[in-house]
């Protein structure tokens, strides 16, 4: 025993020394604990009990407590603990439900001092008091907590938690009679030592079990919960109800929690499951952890940070028999990794979007902006130590301007009302949709309609070549500017937003286009000021500070920036991209402005007059014979849509794609389509064209996309008498057993279609309901209210 | 026969149990009065017999028995319903291809030919049904697993696992391979469920008529052998009739004997390696627990053709003594890493099954046949803990000596042959076990019984999964 003394003066203090490493166990852990001294660990298993010590270099086996000629149950532990105030006495659950102290002070090899046997399951969970010397709580499967003076020979109080298995409990550092217990139905009950009667506090906390839990070693209303819910909670426990002030959500379930010494903020956890690693959160920053530790192989099941004031030694023990001494500063940060990017509509319509500088230098081809205006508008308030995780990175911001007006989408809403998609011949489609198309000023469209007419229709074949020559020139200068949104990288639902801006910007039908939109490209160069030189603990948020305030877009600064928005087109990013994007036609002898690059139709105003263009065509027509299959055609087609859904009109590639069918759809993968027929869906739901949306559905032919409105197809309603749901059919209530839906003009029950008034809330058969308004326009149950029928 | 009108099918419905009730085998004294009549179930089952009718189109016998338990059978359906309709990584067809195949590792027609009907409605290919040979790769995968699952589930290992997931084109997913096993045990234990409650065809299906051959025509709902009994059985049946007053000591017994454990259990407390080699012994003995009557049944029903090899079954392991290697549930239960793995790959149906096993463990009414206010709680884990250790798997916190104080020997070969063998379950054994409890009691067991082998499957598949993993 001397010999353990002598190394808790040397260590004395918090003048932890050590490295990260690893020791090989003989079997798997299922917890460990550390000693007061930080000097050693025990570690406890199905098959393994043992104590190490702690040195500068590695781990070295002190003791082991697994004596006896046949190994017994007592000692396969579910949990040990060390007491912190006594370096002698360590305590363990069984598996088997004894919960068994262990005193190092004993001369004999078996160290065992006291066996309790009266909890009738598993031990989940022990627990000594944090400044009593005797004090023993326990927690177990059946239900029951129990305090023992180690001084007798039986529990001293039982607790019972009323429901199911304790999962955990824990005394609070900082009030003497108070403990927490959390249970696998998701409840956590507070309890007062003293009174085993009943529980002072209980809450649910969790959905499903909840496996851990932890007091704050320095603030005393705080509690951290860890659930199979994969969600740590911290609440407030001082004020009447417990408030959750922080969740966290992991990616599995969480088995242990425990706050970092000296760190306010800061608590690491494991899982139970699948995931392996060890992860410190700042709870302030509940979406990528703080620092991760990736050492384990297996399910890391017990953690425990080495000294109650260190912040930076971390143990852990595992399913993959190894016990494990993490250093912070090796931890590796998921920040370094993250791409960070942001994307943000302004009041007027105008879009800000900003991500790390070397992911838009790379996409675009473009070379870092150099110049001398730095961060304008886009600025770090200071540097802040506990805001670890801005500034890592330079970044670059582009702010997309909307001319006032340009963002009616009238002509989307009309079109897409209007065209003609199926149920008639495809020449008849074709020419309804061109005519829709000219209708709305549309002329490009008008014209590749009419095309798509003669190639697919017309005994007479037309090379498009030709005849397009002439229309294109016209629209060769006018590029996209929205363009420069098209990140590729960008997730789909973004995707399908961008889109949506790309069809505004196509929506400036005659405007000039050249000065309507205007970049702005920060250079933020962080790397200078937040300085490589600052130790990387420091960086994880080891000081307290303010919090959340980051990347402060100030309004006023803004504004008075406003001039510089306009930039010259050489700055706009991604600019280039659009001429590459579309690929030359291999067969045409054409130039790079043909109309499949060009058709803009936002530069419609510039182009050929509709009569003459037309004259055109059909001036082909007459000249050119019928030779070739419209097959020839069909790369060309595929090309043209392509490009109408590049330059964002993706409304024109479905509804061609529909119209054509078969024709052109095994030309073009599966993928892009889908990609196109939802984006298009998505559009036409935001403008809620859902008869449109719902047409384009069913004459979609992926499989994916019309599987769409075959989903939730259900619509649950309530009971209008008990205002409970009707669960098993729509007019008639289980519970009251009254028919719910009663047409308010025949006063019977209505199976079929239903219409209700929104503001009234009555309705009836959908005839009856029309044929009344059509003759007045008050409710037809006479509360008085004024229908409208749309 | 399923597009038929909704009134049509409720005719069709209470057609078939009103000839269940009909039978003349097993009428007498108490089938008749506790088996249900459609039309005077009480509000909560009504809702629950609708709710069942519009998710499958149909009201099945196994939904009219399990109706005992109305709280369970819902969780039941909407568990069954979602594995099998609603989203989920594998396509219809297959969720139905892969029942039938589980099915028919325990030969249990009924649910085979349910399947067949929702296999071809979902517009499955009929040439499929032939025999899994000519299925996808991908299903003939499976097979070896289900075989496994089946039979031996301790014998599963990451092999199995990573056979499947790395088969290049014919590998499955993740998702995929636990939506499977998820299906595969739950018929499993479905068969189990079929054969231990005797539950008879459907009216449209084969067999389901009795204007049938008088071979068939006795079917009724507690006719365990589910067509395979023989004649000298019903004769044996008559003798095997015991005196009530002998079963109703029987009843008072096990009551005594549940109150002695509670009230001694404090006190004599067995020593770790009494403990140890109570579970080895339980689950040794568990292996011999046959009905002397093991005669060979030959598979004469055309589901054998999903069979590759009829002979790998439960016995053959048994006859041959084999060892069953321990597993702790305390290193690997449902509710920690089980029920966190299913969810995770599937989402949803590991809160779903979670659910299930929980009302079907704690499910009680407080009665043992005549008594009530009887705490079960002991005799239900008893049970379950049972059918665990005849998996392998140990708790333990448990005394395995309670359960040969409170099963005995004609329930442990009921439990034991519905669990490993249940196409062997014959009416003889359904009636001799607890002769004075109620039918409702009966199917408790059942329910019992195959949560516990589902979730003993699961386990073992569930570990392989995450070893594989790992």
């Amino acid at each position: 025993m001397e010999k353990m003394s002598r190394v808790t003066t040397a260590l004395g203090g918090s003048t932890l020394t050590g490295r990260t490493m690893h020791c090989h166990l003989d079997a798997p852990a299922n917890a460990i604990s550390v000693c007061r001294d930080a000097a050693q660990v025990v570690v406890a298993g199905r098959s393994i009990f043992k104590i190490y010590a702690i040195e500068e270099e590695q781990f070295v086996e002190k003791l082991n407590l697994r004596v006896g000629r046949k190994p017994s149950l007592n000692l396969s532990c579910a949990d040990v603990v060390w007491h912190q105030m006594d370096e002698n006495l360590l305590a363990t659950a069984a598996t088997n439900g004894v919960v068994v102290t262990w005193n190092l002070g004993r001369p004999s090899r078996n160290k065992q001092d006291q066996l309790f046997t009266e909890h009738k399951r598993t031990v989940n969970k022990v627990c000594f008091h944090p400044t009593e010397a005797h004090v023993l709580l326990s927690g177990s499967q059946d239900g029951f907590m129990k305090c023992f003076d180690l001084r007798r020979k039986d529990s001293v109080s039982t607790f019972s938690g009323q429901s199911e298995s304790v999962r955990d409990v824990q005394f609070s550092i900082r009030d003497y009679f108070t403990f927490a217990s959390t249970f696998e139905n998701g409840n956590v009950q507070l309890w007062d030592i003293r009174r085993p009667d009943r529980c002072e506090r209980m809450f649910t906390a969790h959905n499903g079990p909840v496996f851990c839990c932890d007091w704050h070693p320095e603030d005393r209303g705080w509690l951290a919960t860890g659930g199979r819910d994969k969600m740590v909670k911290v609440w407030d426990m001082t004020t009447h109800r417990a408030k959750e002030v922080h969740c966290v959500q992991t990616i599995a379930s969480v088995a242990r929690v425990k706050w970092r010494p000296e760190c306010r903020h800061h608590l690491a956890t494991c899982s139970m499951m699948v995931d392996h690693n060890i992860y410190v959160w700042d709870v302030r920053r509940p979406f990528v952890p703080a620092a991760m530790f990736e050492e384990h192989r297996d399910v890391t099941t017990g953690i425990a940070w080495r000294h109650p004031h260190d912040p930076s030694f971390l143990l852990s023990g595992s399913k993959d028999s190894t016990l494990c001494q993490h250093l912070f500063r090796d931890a590796s940060q998921p920040v370094e990794r993250a791409n960070p990017e942001g994307l943000c509509y302004g009041l007027f319509g105008d879009l800000a979007f900003a991500a790390k500088e070397s992911l838009v230098a790379t996409e675009s081809g473009r070379k870092p902006y150099t110049g001398d205006r730095r961060h304008p508008i886009f600025f770090k308030r200071k540097l802040d130590p506990a805001e670890p995780f801005s500034g890592l990175a330079s970044s670059a911001l582009s702010v997309f301007e909307m001319e006032p007006g340009s963002s009616s989408m009238s002509w989307f809403v009309d079109t897409a009302e209007r065209y003609a998609l199926a149920g008639r011949p495809l020449a008849e489609l074709c020419d309804h949709n061109a005519k829709v198309a000219r209708e709305l000023g549309r002329n490009q469209v008008a014209q590749t309609w009419t095309m798509l007419r003669i190639i697919y229709c017309s005994p007479g074949l037309v090379p498009t070549t030709n005849l397009n020559h002439s229309v294109g020139k016209g629209s060769s200068c006018g590029l996209p500017l929205i363009n420069s949104f098209n990140l590729k990288d960008m997730a789909p639902g973004l995707g399908s937003e961008t889109r949506l801006d790309r069809s505004k910007g196509d929506a400036r039908s005659d405007t000039v286009l050249l000065d309507s939109s205007t970049t702005l490209i920060t250079n933020e160069d962080n790397e200078e000021t937040e300085g490589s030189d600052v130790p990387a603990d420091y960086l994880l948020g080891d000081v307290e500070g303010e919090d959340d305030e980051l990347y402060l877009l100030d309004p006023e600064h803004a504004h008075s920036e406003e001039p510089e928005y306009v930039l010259p087109q050489e700055a706009f990013p991604l600019r280039h991209e659009i001429v590459d994007t579309p690929p030359g036609p291999e067969h045409l002898q054409d130039k790079a402005d043909s109309p499949h690059v060009s058709g803009n139709e936002a530069d419609a105003a510039s182009l050929v007059p509709v009569d003459s263009s037309f004259s055109l065509i059909s001036v082909s027509h007459a000249l050119y014979d019928s030779r070739l299959p419209p097959d020839f055609f069909s790369a060309l087609v595929c090309d043209m849509l392509r490009f109408y859904a590049e330059q964002g009109d993706v409304q024109m590639a479905v509804s061609v794609l529909i119209v054509l069918g078969e024709r052109v759809r095994k030309d073009i993968d599966e993928q892009t389509q889908e990609h196109w027929y939802t984006s298009y869906i998505d559009l036409l739901q935001r403008f809620c064209l859902w008869n449109v949306s719902n047409q384009v559905v069913k004459l979609s032919t992926s499989r994916a996309i019309s599987c769409l409105n075959q989903a939730s197809t259900t619509l649950h309603v309530n009971c209008s008498h008990c205002k409970r749901p009707m669960s098993s059919r729509g007019w008639v209530c289980d519970r009251c057993h009254h028919c719910a839906s009663m047409c308010a003009v025949c006063h019977h029950v209505v199976k079929g279609l239903f219409v209700w008034c929104q503001g009234c809330s009555h309705g009836g058969h959908l005839q009856h309901i029309m044929k009344w308004l059509e003759g007045s326009s008050h409710c037809p149950a006479g509360c008085g209210h004024l229908c409208e029928y749309s | 026969m399923r597009l038929a009108t909704a009134a049509n099918e409720a005719y069709t419905a209470s057609l078939a149990v009103s000839e269940l009730l009909g039978c003349k085998q097993c009428g007498g004294s108490r089938g008749q009065d506790e088996i249900l009549q459609v039309g005077s179930e009480d509000a909560q089952m009504h809702t629950l017999f609708a709710d069942s009718f519009a998710a499958l189109g149909r009201l099945d016998n196994i939904t009219l028995v399990m109706v005992f338990h109305p709280q369970y059978l819902e969780s039941f359906l909407k568990t069954q319903h979602y594995l099998l309709q609603m989203d989920g990584p594998l396509p219809l067809h297959y969720r139905h291809y892969i029942g039938i195949m589980a099915a028919a590792r325990h030969q249990c027609s009924y649910l085979v030919n349910l399947h067949v009907n929702d296999f071809l409605h979902v517009g499955g290919d009929p040439k499929w049904l032939n025999g899994l040979e000519n299925a996808p790769q991908k299903l003939q995968n499976l097979g070896e697993l289900n075989k496994v699952l089946a039979h031996r589930p301790w014998l599963i290992t990451k092999e199995h696992i990573e056979g499947l997931l790395k088969a290049e084109e014919h590998s499955w997913s993740l998702a995929e391979l636990v939506h499977a096993v998820v299906l595969l045990t739950h018929y499993h234990s479905l068969a189990s469920f079929t054969f231990g409650c005797g539950i008879s065809p459907e009216i449209h299906c084969d067999g389901g008529h009795t204007f049938r051959p008088p071979s068939v025509s006795n079917y009724c709902i507690c006719d365990i052998t589910n067509g395979n009994h023989s004649v000298d059985e019903m004769q044996v049946n008559s003798a095997g009739n015991v005196s009530v007053s002998d079963s109703f000591f029987e009843v008072e017994a096990l009551m005594e004997k549940m109150k002695q454990l509670q009230e001694c259990r404090d006190e004599e407390e067995a020593s770790q390696e009494e403990m140890t080699s109570r579970f080895e012994i339980e689950k040794r003995e568990s292996m011999f627990v046959f009905s002397s009557d093991d005669e060979e049944v030959t598979p004469a029903r055309d589901v054998s053709r999903h069979f590759e090899d009829t002979s790998y079954g439960y016995k053959d392991f048994s006859r041959h003594g084999m060892h069953v290697p321990t597993f702790r549930v305390q290193d690997y239960c449902w509710e920690d890493h089980g029920y966190s793995l299913v969810n995770r790959l599937y989402p949803d149906v590991g809160q779903l099954i979670d659910e299930k096993f929980h009302i079907a463990y704690n499910l009680t009414y407080n009665t043992m046949a005549m008594h009530k206010d009887v705490d079960t709680s002991m005799l239900r884990r008893a049970i379950w803990n049972y059918i665990h250790c005849m998996f392998g798997i140990r708790y333990d916190d448990y005394d395995y000596g309670e359960i040969n104080q409170l099963l005995d020997r004609s329930f442990k070969v009921y439990i034991k042959t519905i669990v490993c063998t249940p196409e062997k379950v014959t009416k003889r054994m359904y009636d001799s076990f607890w002769r004075q409890f109620k039918h409702s009691e009966k199917v408790h067991v059942n329910l019992l019984l195959i949560e516990a082998r589902m979730q003993a499957e699961l386990l073992y598949a569930l570990r392989a999964i995450t070893r594989y993993m790992t």
